[in-house]
């Protein structure tokens, strides 16, 4: 429970006692909850498992997170005034807080407190009790959790509380989750017939715990005796094995896929500048990697100015780390690129010595460290699927926003005006100048507009790695390898190359090793060339050079 | 256009003034080193040998790679690749040189092998006992890949930008791979701990001022060498397919030929290069594959003069006297200046400090024909005509 929920909860307490002072019975419940809870600091460990009883008898709303905080060695008490509380470590000290009144007491010494002690019959004790509050919780999201918490702990003691929880239930998912613990704990029976429809219990459930259950079921030892005597459960068990081991592969594909899916994403919108910048301009843009660098940074930077608005932070930094990439690169195109066309290898050494400056400005104003960019709540966490397959949000949302910005910038170029003159600029500047275009306020533009999804890229990059000064070199060369690989000038192309070369990467990855994975993409790219120098889907029509 | 060609040498006046410059301070360095009392002003510290001696070698990597970029109009992004496997070859046979003074003390393996738990040499390793071996695999290393590489770049026309970013892709690739412990280089550490060549310790001063003399050596030979290529009938067939790839193509031309031809010859200049560096400095590791030290080099060339053999020999020294200067002084500033060197010399000295230099020379001989081109058509042919006019 969190801090404000319980103080609401103290404050609807004290306003029940106090306006329903004719409701004596309560009264004394909590007097003998508190005097329960006192007597917890110098009891014997006998004596405290009477005590959890009678504490547990009371129903007292805070038991739980009393008992949760008694199971984790959170649970104190004052030396000097027997006073029991709740110890949350900080860097600090330790922070304490009342267990009656739930108020905190701020931090104190950590020589003036005891821990309360328990054993492993007790942790038994308080783990059951956990178990039935949990699984006759009124919410089905906690209902849930319990019986997945119990299938990581089998035991038979828990048994008779699943029961009466099954009876009750009447949520299907819960159901489902209560019987496949249920199941879980039943394995372990001493009657056969029971193995027997336990393991048939355990059909379909998508978790690895079962997996490793079923596994120690048909252990053998040394000579050969498996753990499990009875041949139908054995055999029962391992087509149940099997099948779970059919499932569990698929699930792994699924989530290669999604990996590779997810880095095909940070490619596409790492390369998806530089399709503009290099692909529609022809310039060689080496200091494209320092615009994504420049973005990450201007994440960190608002994250700095908006300290308490965390979770906004990330949806501010997206036009913000657009427009400062972006002036960055209308500078660089006004003062320097404009000069070079027509000569792209001088393009990428001046470039080359923009994105070393870039660098070397970034370590002045912010030192050489990494920063750390905060991730906000909503996206940390992940999207339990099922026990065998969890897909974390940071990198669902980065897919999400990679193709969008993709598809923003595809209708950019075919639909608005300025993508018309875009193109027109790219693959005709004579003609396009002489039909009254401004071709330097477009060329100007469109590197701005590269320069600036570099810039976005940096945003959502800043929450799957470091933010430094060198960030950018990391992916500069992916970049040219994904727009090289899918074909210069073809945004469709790019996003093909990203893709098939996450998905490619991730599923060598195990087989290979990292390393050896990434050197086999670039040697695979290196060659691809050979076959078709001008990318996957090469611009067709009268491009000859010479 | 009307090629008048002086003879290959005689025309060549800033090459023979280079060549005498470098055989002067080939001379000269070990005499104020060795010969000179250390109190003397005149005295020039072991360090300053040493660090001659490194730029030497960055000046005939500068070399091969103005080969190919000023006279063939291949960019590589990816020489310093072969830099480094000429380095690792040489580094390997100081590493079998060490023996039992390692500090396993194990006369069969390195140190770092002994660390891994290996049992014994991989096959790679065998012959690197032998001084001529390694000295053959200095330039066969180098060559091997670069044969490998240009002949099936070549060979399917990848040409200009493309072919610049695969063989950044190429050096980039070898860099993971030599940073792996599996691979047998070392990893991360690369090679050191060197303790003597051919039997000479690396720590006396009379071997650090023979690898100086042997570097000063080699640039005059790469000098030379590079100087005959370019002005022989095959240079000039490479600068036709720089200007204009596909005429020359429609001409008649095997143009990959050519271009295999001068792309391998430069990777052995440069592999001589890392062989003579490393020594010097001691030390090999997998960071001298990264990208950045290729584009490095490709800034040396620019900022001397692309195009003129020695104007890249300039550059190099140029660019890492300031490197060293800056580092030392003006730690934070030095890559600005860097940065700052690319962007002016990209925008206002296309030919770098030479043409500069030529520039100025010509206006003041009153010479109308100076031409606009970016580059000049060969600088003996440039130089030809100073003499005649």
């Amino acid at each position: 429970m969190s801090g404000s929920l319980r103080a609401l909860f103290v404050s609807f307490l004290a306003l029940f006692i106090f306006s329903s002072s004719l409701s004596v019975n309560s009264f004394a419940q909590e007097l003998g909850f508190s005097e329960h809870i006192a007597r917890l600091a110098k009891s014997k460990l006998r004596e405290k498992a009477e005590l959890i009883d009678l504490i547990a008898e009371t129903k007292d709303p805070r038991v739980p997170d009393l008992f949760e905080d008694l199971l984790d060695g959170d649970l104190y008490y004052i030396k000097k005034t027997g006073q029991i509380v709740a110890i949350e470590k900080v860097e600090s000290g330790y922070q304490a807080s009342d267990v009656l009144s739930l108020k905190s007491l701020g931090v104190v010494g950590k020589r003036s407190v005891k821990k309360i002690g328990v054993n492993n019959a007790l942790r038994r004790q308080l783990r059951s009790y956990i178990a039935t509050f949990n699984l006759s919780s009124d919410e089905a999201n906690v209902r849930l959790e319990a019986a997945k918490a119990l299938l990581k702990a089998p035991e038979a003691s828990f048994l008779p509380i699943l029961d009466t929880a099954l009876v009750a239930e009447a949520d299907a998912d819960v159901r489902s989750a209560m019987v496949i613990a249920r199941s879980a704990i039943l394995l372990a029976s001493d009657d056969a017939e029971q193995r027997l429809v336990a393991v048939n219990g355990l059909r379909g459930a998508t978790d690895k715990k079962v997996m490793t259950l079923l596994e120690q079921l048909l252990l053998e030892d040394g000579a050969g005796n498996s753990a499990e005597p009875d041949e139908r459960v054995r055999q029962a068990a391992e087509e149940v094995l099997s099948s779970l081991h059919t499932q569990a592969r698929v699930y792994k594909v699924m989530e290669d896929l999604f990996f590779g899916i997810s880095l095909g994403s940070v490619l596409l919108l790492a390369a998806i500048g530089l399709a503009i910048t290099f692909g529609v301009m022809g310039v060689i843009n080496m200091a494209h990697g320092e615009m994504i660098m420049l973005g990450a940074y201007t994440t960190y930077v608002v994250q700095l100015l908006m300290p308490n608005n965390i979770g906004l932070s990330l949806v501010v930094a997206v036009p913000a780390a657009f427009l400062v990439s972006g002036l960055f690169g209308v500078i660089i195109e006004r003062s320097v690129i404009r000069f070079l066309y027509g000569r792209p290898l001088e393009t990428l050494l001046a470039t080359f010595g923009i994105s070393l400056m870039l660098q070397q400005l970034v370590r002045s104003v912010f030192t050489p460290l990494n920063r750390s960019v905060i991730t906000p709540e909503w996206m940390s966490g992940s999207w339990e699927v099922n026990g065998m397959l969890s897909l974390t949000y940071n990198r669902l949302y980065i897919i999400f926003f990679a193709l969008a910005v993709l598809f923003l910038l595809i209708q950019l170029l075919k639909r608005t005006f300025f993508g018309l003159q875009m193109r027109a600029v790219t693959q005709n500047r004579a003609m396009a100048s002489s039909m009254g275009i401004r071709t330097g306020w477009v060329d100007a533009m469109t590197f701005g507009l590269g320069s600036g999804v570099a810039g976005i890229a940096g945003v959502a990059l800043s929450q799957l790695t470091n933010v430094g000064p060198n960030m950018g070199q990391a992916y500069i060369i992916d970049s040219f390898m994904v727009v090289v690989f899918g074909g210069v000038g073809n945004l469709l192309g790019t996003f093909v190359g990203a893709m098939s070369l996450g998905i490619v990467n991730k599923f060598a990855e195990p087989m290979i090793g990292a390393v050896l994975a990434k050197i086999l993409i670039l040697v695979f790219v290196i060659l691809f060339i050979q076959r078709r120098p001008r990318g996957l889907f090469a611009l067709k029509g009268r491009f000859v050079e010479d | 256009m009307n090629i008048t060609q002086g003879h290959w040498w005689r025309s060549d006046r800033g090459g023979q003034w280079l060549i005498t410059v470098i055989a002067v301070v080939t001379v000269m360095v070990p005499v104020l080193n060795l010969v000179v009392p250390e109190d003397s002003v005149f005295h020039l510290s072991t360090y300053a040998v040493s660090l001659l001696g490194k730029y030497l070698c960055y000046a005939l990597l500068a070399l091969a790679v103005d080969l190919i970029w000023g006279y063939a109009g291949i960019l590589s992004l990816g020489h310093g690749a072969f830099f480094a496997l000429g380095g690792y070859a040489i580094g390997m046979y100081m590493m079998r040189q060490i023996g039992e003074r390692g500090v396993y003390g194990n006369a069969d393996l390195p140190d770092f092998m002994v660390f891994l738990n290996w049992s014994e040499l991989p096959w790679y390793w065998l012959g690197f006992d032998n001084f001529s071996f390694a000295l053959l695999m200095v330039l066969v290393a180098p060559a091997i890949l670069a044969f490998v590489f240009g002949w099936l770049a070549f060979r399917s026309r990848v040409t200009g930008v493309y072919f610049s970013i695969i063989s950044q892709a190429l050096t980039y690739a070898l860099m993971l791979a030599f940073f792996r412990n599996d691979m047998g280089f070392g990893g991360n550490n690369g090679l050191t701990d060197f303790k003597d060549l051919l039997g000479y310790s690396l720590q006396l001063d009379s071997t650090k001022n023979a690898l100086f003399v042997c570097s000063g050596l080699a640039l005059i030979g790469g000098y030379i060498l590079c100087r005959y290529v370019v002005s022989s009938k095959l240079g000039r067939v490479l600068v036709s397919i720089r200007d204009a790839e596909s005429r020359t193509r429609f001409v008649g031309y095997r143009v990959e030929h050519y271009k295999l031809f001068v792309f391998v010859l430069s990777a052995m200049l440069a592999g001589i290069a890392g062989a003579l560096y490393v020594p010097q400095v001691g030390i090999i590791n997998p960071g001298e594959f990264s990208p950045i030290n290729s584009i490095e080099i490709i800034i040396w060339v620019a900022v001397g003069g692309r195009g003129y053999l020695f104007g890249a020999v300039i550059g190099a020294v140029l660019v890492n006297y300031g490197k060293t200067y800056f580092t030392g002084a003006f730690p934070e500033i030095w890559l600005f200046f860097l940065g700052g060197l690319f962007v002016v010399s990209t925008l206002f000295l296309p030919q770098g400090v030479v043409g500069l230099v030529k520039k100025r020379t010509i206006k003041r001989q009153g010479d109308g024909h100076a031409k606009k081109e970016a580059l000049p058509e060969t600088d003996g042919h440039t130089s030809s005509k100073e003499v005649s006019s």
